[in-house]
């Protein structure tokens, strides 16, 4: 059970490698991805800064939380840090458990928490040369 | 007077210009280090918006700021 920040790429195939495991019959993984918009506005790039030690600590602290609701074997989650171009992985999840509707249900729980709760920030780059911090809006910072 | 240190993300960083720095201050609690800071450097963001942590801990605004201590706003957080 982990939570890790990377500023490489995130590399799925090795990551899941990792996670098999013959008693568990269930793996559920949920890839975050770059998307070429946002609220009707063109999007190039992507890029997320951390406050690390907080951020790994909570992010340690959910998957902790979603070992002990539910009943599944491993959870991993790891994000991105740095610049991301469209189409990359910003986030991955991935559970493992005897039967699917816990990895399901595990999964679905950590990617709400840590987006809720992980002191990381998107800042989205768009097409028209603007940029702005995702949530970070004010009536003043909009101007 | 005593002296914290603070460190700068995301929207803030850029407002402040600075990643980090250290603020001598009378302030006695994190909420009114706050106040301070953002009419000094013209923050967007209100303190209802925002977290604070406390030497890598989330803490409360009305934590006593302790000289050493090190401080961060946390702007409204966008992972995923």
């Amino acid at each position: 059970m982990s939570f890790r920040l990377t500023a490489a790429a995130i590399e799925t195939s090795v990551l899941a490698e990792a996670l098999r495991d013959v008693r568990t019959g269930a793996c559920v993984t949920f890839e975050g991805r770059v998307r070429n918009q946002n609220e009707g506005r063109a999007v190039r790039a992507l890029e997320y800064e951390a406050y690390a030690p907080l951020a790994e600590s909570e992010g340690a602290k959910i998957v902790a939380e979603a070992m002990g609701r539910f009943p599944i074997t491993q959870a991993v989650c790891v994000h991105r840090t740095g610049s991301l171009a469209l189409g990359e992985i910003a986030v991955w999840v991935a559970v493992t458990s005897g039967h699917r509707a816990a990895a399901f249900d595990a999964c679905s729980f950590i990617i709400a928490e840590v987006k809720a709760r992980v002191p990381m920030w998107k800042k989205e780059h768009y097409a028209d040369g603007t940029s702005e911090w995702i949530n970070c809006a004010t009536g003043a910072a909009k101007a | 007077m005593k002296t914290v240190h603070v460190r700068y993300f995301a929207i803030l960083r850029e407002q402040r210009g600075l990643d980090e720095e250290r603020v001598a201050t009378t302030a006695a609690t994190a909420a009114e280090l706050y106040e301070e800071l953002r009419v000094l450097h013209r923050f967007t963001l209100p303190a209802e918006r925002l977290r604070v942590a406390v030497n890598d801990e989330f803490g409360s605004w009305g934590s006593p700021v302790r000289d050493g201590d090190a401080l961060v706003f946390v702007p409204p957080v966008a992972g995923g």
